[in-house]
């Protein structure tokens, strides 16, 4: 009795000043929001590069920033009247182009000149999206702070979360998972998205055309030598998983309502490999998974540490509250790095098919 | 020497006309530096037979392989496959024309089942453009077509029971009956298959032999690289030798071990000097 009291105290202690309601609310709220299902968009497109076809993309970012400016400098310009969709398709387009320009010169190459020339790219559109040449355009390092048609000054997120919105206005849902109906309404068009894709590329990946990408990832010249085009297989799936990860760009400034440099660093790439691998490259399910886990994982840690913070579990000799935002980029380092040693296939790939082998 | 007697009657010098030639070689050069790695002057391989490259490490056979499948670019030459010119072709259109080969190191597509492996083989699926890839219904019944092929394959290399597994879980020797039946599902007029035998369970040398044989009796011409001159003896209709990139001599089986530049090349010209003077 007496040993199994003291048990109950330490609980209670341990748990004093934190607030689990609000740690797990957070944490639940963001890992089934517009963020995580931007995430899990980019990590779709990104699974048919890396996970089925075995391209090395590593300027994912590209493809968001090639997204979300082309839709918004189309709708800002009020370009062909400014229609939104039109944008939409734009940021498709210039994703297209992204994909053409990298795709072209290397994909012939061996796999590393990809990886390379995809890094490169991200950063010239990043660094040319922030000059002063193209300020008109663009905003330069302002970015375009209200997407807004200049010729009818229509905001692109009125036209989105009201003009288009079939919900009621108010709060729906429960707990601490409560949501207006703007931010709601956002969230069905991300994960809507998001179901779509993934149907997309099971649909893609049961097909005999898949069962080319599968084996281009194996083995080009195999392929090659059965009479399959690998460079055109190759370009294809650059080309599809490059716009779906343009549609994550596009939603991603949909949900906040601006676009400007500082979202399409090159950590965002690295987030987004992170959602892949955690959720299990190759595999349909995986980005998805690996969105809602990352996020969650991510948020949970963040609270976490500023509860223990603030009530004083954590002394500031150690860690100050402002240093919170730095560790959980710490944290998905070893995630990351602790996921590829333990369970290379992510929690929902299968083994066998995940085993990392670049040539 | 079943299958075909008239292999018998060309004449057994380099370069001969052969009487129904699937593939002829013309100035045919690759160079790595300074090294003459191929240097053909011409060369016709006879539709229907089985024609074995042998020859020392080093004499230029897979290289020889790669420029003729467009995997290597010879520095000038041409060769003609059937009435096409193939110079200068990618590899994929090569194959699409009907000959296909294998690679010395096996190419199984590990991460793949043994079926998958099967299935990507078959050319010409319309399931593989991207446009019909959403639309089951434009190509569900050519895939039970070539799935019914597939298995018909698998049973013939004695790997049916496998279909299921992933390649990686195969032997050697099964990666190499599987990357032969694999070749033979996009229906190639001539096959070329490097060093089949290389690696292989000696128990399993015997039935690859047999199926290299049976290819020919279905009507695959067939062309194969060997260094082991006693596995080329038994099943080869015809013999080109190569040595340091050049042909030293072609003939049956035969005429090829007599033949004193052969015997010269593979063991040394001292010890062929000795057998002079013996």
């Amino acid at each position: 009795m007496f040993a199994r009291g003291s048990g109950d105290d330490m609980v209670l202690n341990l748990l004093a000043g934190i607030d689990i309601s609000k740690l797990l609310g957070l944490a639940l709220r963001t890992s089934i929001g517009v963020q995580a299902a931007t995430f899990a968009l980019a990590a779709v497109g990104l699974n048919l590069h890396y996970g089925y076809t075995g391209l090395l993309n590593f300027g994912v970012v590209a493809f968001m920033a090639a997204g979300a400016y082309g839709m918004a400098i189309f709708f800002t310009q009020g370009w062909l009247g400014g229609s939104l969709l039109l944008g939409i398709a734009a940021g498709l387009v210039f994703a297209i182009g992204i994909a053409l320009s990298i795709g072209l010169p290397s994909l012939r190459l061996r796999a590393d000149y990809l990886a390379i020339t995809t890094i490169a790219i991200a950063e010239v559109l990043r660094i040319s999206f922030r000059s002063q040449r193209l300020l008109d355009l663009t905003g330069g390092p302002f970015g375009l702070p209200s997407i807004e048609d200049r010729n009818a000054n229509v905001s692109f997120a009125d036209v989105v979360t009201i003009d288009w919105n079939p919900i009621n206005d108010g709060a729906y849902g429960f707990w601490r998972l409560r949501f207006d109906e703007q931010t709601l309404w956002v969230m069905i068009l991300g994960w809507t998205m998001v179901m779509l894709t993934t149907l997309l590329i099971w649909g893609l990946m049961r097909s005999p055309w898949g069962r080319v990408i599968k084996a281009i990832r194996e083995d080009e010249d195999a392929a090659r030598a059965l009479g399959k085009n690998v460079f055109s297989y190759k370009l294809q799936s650059l080309i599809i998983g490059g716009m779906i990860v343009a549609l994550a760009g596009i939603t991603r400034s949909l949900n906040t309502g601006f676009v400007e440099t500082q979202q399409f660093k090159p950590q965002t790439t690295f987030f987004i490999w992170t959602v892949l691998i955690l959720g299990g490259a190759a595999s349909v399910w995986g980005p998805v998974i690996g969105a809602i886990t990352f996020w969650f994982i991510i948020v949970f840690v963040e609270e976490l540490l500023r509860q223990m913070v603030d009530s004083g579990w954590i002394p500031e000799a150690i860690l100050e509250s402002n240093d919170i935002a730095s560790v959980r980029m710490i944290m998905m380092g070893i995630m990351l790095a602790v996921l590829m040693i333990w369970r290379p296939q992510g929690l929902v790939g299968k083994k066998e098919e995940a085993q990392i082998d670049v040539r | 020497m079943s299958g075909n007697a008239s292999s018998n009657s060309f004449e057994a010098t380099i370069g001969s006309a052969k009487p129904d030639p699937i593939l002829t070689l013309d100035d045919m050069v690759r160079t790595f530096g300074g090294l003459r790695a191929v240097d053909i002057d011409h060369l016709e391989i006879q539709r229907g037979i089985i024609t074995a490259f042998i020859g020392p490490n080093g004499a230029g056979k897979t290289t020889l392989f790669n420029l003729i499948t467009g995997f290597d670019k010879p520095n000038s030459g041409s060769w003609v496959f059937g009435d096409s010119s193939l110079a200068g072709k990618a590899p994929h259109i090569i194959a699409q024309a009907g000959m296909v080969r294998t690679f010395q190191l096996t190419k199984s597509l590990a991460k793949m089942t043994v079926l998958d492996n099967m299935l990507l083989g078959a050319a010409k699926q319309r399931g593989e453009l991207l446009r019909y890839a959403l639309l089951p219904t434009q190509w569900k019944k050519q895939e039970s077509k070539v799935l019914e092929k597939a298995e018909g394959l698998l049973e013939r290399f004695n790997l049916a029971h496998m279909r299921e597994e992933y390649a990686a879980t195969l032997s050697g020797g099964q990666r190499k009956l599987l990357e032969m039946a694999r070749a033979l599902m996009s229906e190639p007029t001539l096959i070329l298959l490097d060093e089949p035998m290389a690696g292989v369970n000696p128990a399993l040398v015997e039935s690859l032999l047999q199926h290299i044989e049976n290819l020919r009796d279905d009507g695959v011409s067939v062309l194969f690289i060997e260094h082991d001159m006693d596995v080329i003896m038994g099943i080869s209709d015809w013999i080109v030798v190569l040595a340091e990139g050049r042909i030293i001599a072609e003939g049956t089986p035969g005429e090829v071990s007599k033949n004193p530049a052969v015997i010269d090349a593979y063991l040394g010209s001292s010890v062929a000097e000795e057998l002079k003077n013996v």
